[in-house]
């Protein structure tokens, strides 16, 4: 019988079989961040243990920190001291550490693809739900909590029951205004925010061949958002592509080998899925949400509905309260203030073109607040040196330093209660962006064209 | 860890559905670097007004439903990584989550840190709920060893992993068993084909 791609790559990394499912899992690339590691490191210590293997260990700070003037000391005293417990706990334990001005700093899911320390076939866990961004290069990659990132630090591994698995297959060519985030936000749409709930994903079909690293990656960032442990997609040629020459990826004849190993890395044609779904790109439009989970997510044409499917009616009328919208009414021409563009859904240097690409030579409108937060020091870096940030700031856009920033309400950066964000982010949970603030999950473009016009609209009758 | 076998409790009925991490707890309370006392802030939006008065109509804040048995909605936990949901509703005194389905990576957390992740049927969830609000002093038996949730004479078995189940009736925890596997970790290493 074939096998998975989700398999080939797990059962790979089995130190151990457990009875009663569980897996011994071996770990190639820990990521930590300031917020879910120092309990870990504290764990550790209380009781006598050191890091088992701390060269596969990597660590930055990007939840809690600011995103102005980043080489000030950090102004609030509690935030400080979460990054300052990063850094000692680093130099005290020898871990590998890109602090805030380093030039690899930025989102942990932007800086492991970008340096290459994310390749296909590896395992990859961080303290953050949103590492199944990774799985884009085949990786097994996935979010754990700050009991389980101290088991990684003091063993390299994890007890894991072996998720089934899923195949998400969309088949051809995108409409004009379509982009990954859209893809996912329809796919979310379609199954709910718990239809990946014991899954682990993989995304397949000519649409998503097509796709550059950037968009892939922007895809299995979102998989959490159906619940899913984890997605991801076979290597091919433009993965290779991505990662040859990065930083930490195999040079030269290890590279080659590595490479060889790579495309034995897909799911054989015989292979069985415990679930299937095909969905046609034709069907898919600008996305945008209505509502406090992603799976409430509508063509921006269309109408929020009545009702879910699924679900009770009390908590789809208090999301829609919450939000300050009616059943059956149409998002077109309602205001909006705030344009939030990054995350590690859509901060790399293709999101940042795409937003630039379209505001070029035009003005944001007077009611908006537009912030573009660059996903790592390099994204800024590229995009500096490519003028964007000129065309941006003529554009009345404000490109910031590096970090989460406004994608969950925990630094500084946070939108006012009450008030519409149209975000490129992942998440639009009640006060995700603050408190009382109402978040809209976009695509980068949608993002852009609601910047410039201050209220939603049919972008696909604005585009350049 | 606590150990865990049985719990007679009162529940909290929560019955909103797809509780997500940043409703348990909200990021800007994530900025502490130890454990203790994330309770005080558990559903902090739902339970304070913005100047940090009480909201009247939140559960916890009245005081008719008490307990160690938090019976929440469907799709409960959805949403972050971070530990620090499952953290602060034990820190706040809940020992218990009874819900018809939970989000994987909330269920694991809770495993870890003492705190039982109960799934009943959607049936049996709402029975349970309206039973609470019918007299909040219902009596609910949460039996780990039996791995059986029960009430008001209705009861219905749940699911636990049988290696979680022997970490919280004994109240010890994967570190404690990945350590001692060193030397077969050792031998992965030297024989893995992965770069
Ligand atoms: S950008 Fe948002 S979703 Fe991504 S790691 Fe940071 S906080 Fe999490």
């Amino acid at each position: 019988m074939g096998k998975t791609l989700f398999e080939k790559v797990w059962s790979a990394h089995v130190v151990k079989e457990l009875d009663g499912g569980m897996d011994v899992l071996y770990i190639d690339r820990h990521l930590i961040h300031e917020v879910t590691s120092p309990q870990a490191f504290s764990e550790l210590e209380k009781r006598g243990l050191s890091l088992f293997r701390k060269e596969k260990m990597v660590a930055t700070p990007d939840h809690n920190i600011p995103t102005k003037n980043q080489h000030l000391p950090i102004k609030e005293a509690l935030s400080r001291h979460q990054v300052d417990t990063l850094l000692a706990n680093c130099a005290k334990h020898k871990v590998e550490l890109y602090g805030l001005g380093h030039p690899f700093q930025g989102i942990v899911h932007v800086i492991g693809p970008e340096l290459g320390i994310t390749l296909p076939g590896r395992t990859m866990v961080c303290g953050d739900s949103h590492t199944s961004t990774h799985g884009a290069f085949g990786a097994i990659a996935f979010g754990i909590g700050t009991s389980q990132v101290a088991q990684v630090m003091a063993s390299q591994c994890l007890l894991q029951s072996r998720p089934k698995t899923m195949r998400i297959t969309v088949n051809g060519g995108l409409k004009p205004g379509v982009l990954a985030k859209d893809i996912i936000l329809y796919i979310i749409a379609q199954l709910t925010a718990a239809g990946g709930t014991g899954y682990f994903i993989e995304y397949a079909g000519s649409t998503i061949e097509s796709l550059s690293m950037e968009a892939r990656m922007t895809i299995c960032n979102m998989s959490i958002e159906m619940g899913a442990r984890g997605g991801m997609i076979a290597p091919d040629q433009s993965t290779f592509d991505y990662i040859e020459g990065r930083e930490f990826a195999p040079k030269g004849e290890a590279f080659d080998k590595a490479v060889a190993y790579w495309k034995t890395l897909h799911s054989d044609q015989e292979a069985i899925f415990d679930k299937e779904y095909t969905f046609d790109a034709d069907d898919i439009e600008p996305m945008i949400t209505y509502g406090t989970n992603p799976g409430m997510g509508i063509k921006i044409t269309k109408e929020v509905p009545l009702s879910l499917g699924k679900g009770s009616q009390e908590s789809f009328n208090k999301s829609l309260a919450y939000m300050g919208f009616k059943p059956g009414e149409s998002l077109l021409g309602k205001p909006i203030n705030h344009v939030f563009i990054g995350s590690c859904t859509n901060s790399r240097i293709e999101d940042l073109r795409i937003v630039a690409d379209y505001v070029k030579g035009k003005r944001k409108a007077a009611n908006v607040t537009a912030m573009i937060v660059p996903g790592s020091k390099q994204v800024e870096q590229q995009a500096i040196s490519e003028g964007l940030d000129q065309i941006l700031s003529a554009a009345g856009f404000e490109l910031r330093e590096p970090g989460c920033s406004a994608c969950l309400g925990m630094n500084e950066d946070k939108v006012p209660a009450g008030e519409y964000c149209v975000s490129t982010s992942n998440r639009n949970f009640e006060g995700r962006q603050g408190p009382g603030a109402r978040t809209l999950l976009a695509s980068p473009l949608v993002a852009a064209v609601t910047a410039i016009e201050g209220k939603i609209v049919d972008i696909t009758k604005h585009l350049n | 860890m606590d150990k865990f076998q049985k719990v007679i409790s009162t529940g909290v009925p929560l019955p909103n559905e797809d509780i997500d991490t940043d409703q348990i707890i909200p990021a800007r309370f994530l900025k502490a670097t130890s454990r203790e006392g994330f309770g005080d802030n558990l559903f902090r939006d739902w339970r304070y007004h913005q100047d940090n008065s009480p909201k009247a109509d939140f559960v916890l804040n009245n005081e008719t439903y008490k307990g160690e048995i938090l019976v929440a909605g469907r799709n409960f936990g959805c949403g972050s990584s971070r530990e620090h949901a499952a953290w602060s509703l034990h820190d706040y005194g809940f020992r218990v989550v009874v819900s018809s389905f939970f989000a994987d990576i909330f269920k694991g957390n809770a495993l870890n840190n003492g705190l039982l992740p109960v799934q009943v049927t959607d049936d049996f969830l709402s029975g349970l709920t309206s039973a609470i609000v019918a007299d909040p002093k219902t009596e609910i038996t949460v039996d780990l060893v039996n791995q059986k949730i029960s009430y008001l004479g209705l009861s219905e078995t749940f699911e636990v992993n049988a290696y979680k189940k022997e970490c919280l009736i004994h109240g010890y925890d994967d570190i404690d068993f990945l350590i001692n596997l060193k030397s077969e970790i050792e031998a992965y290493e030297t024989s893995s084909i992965v770069v």
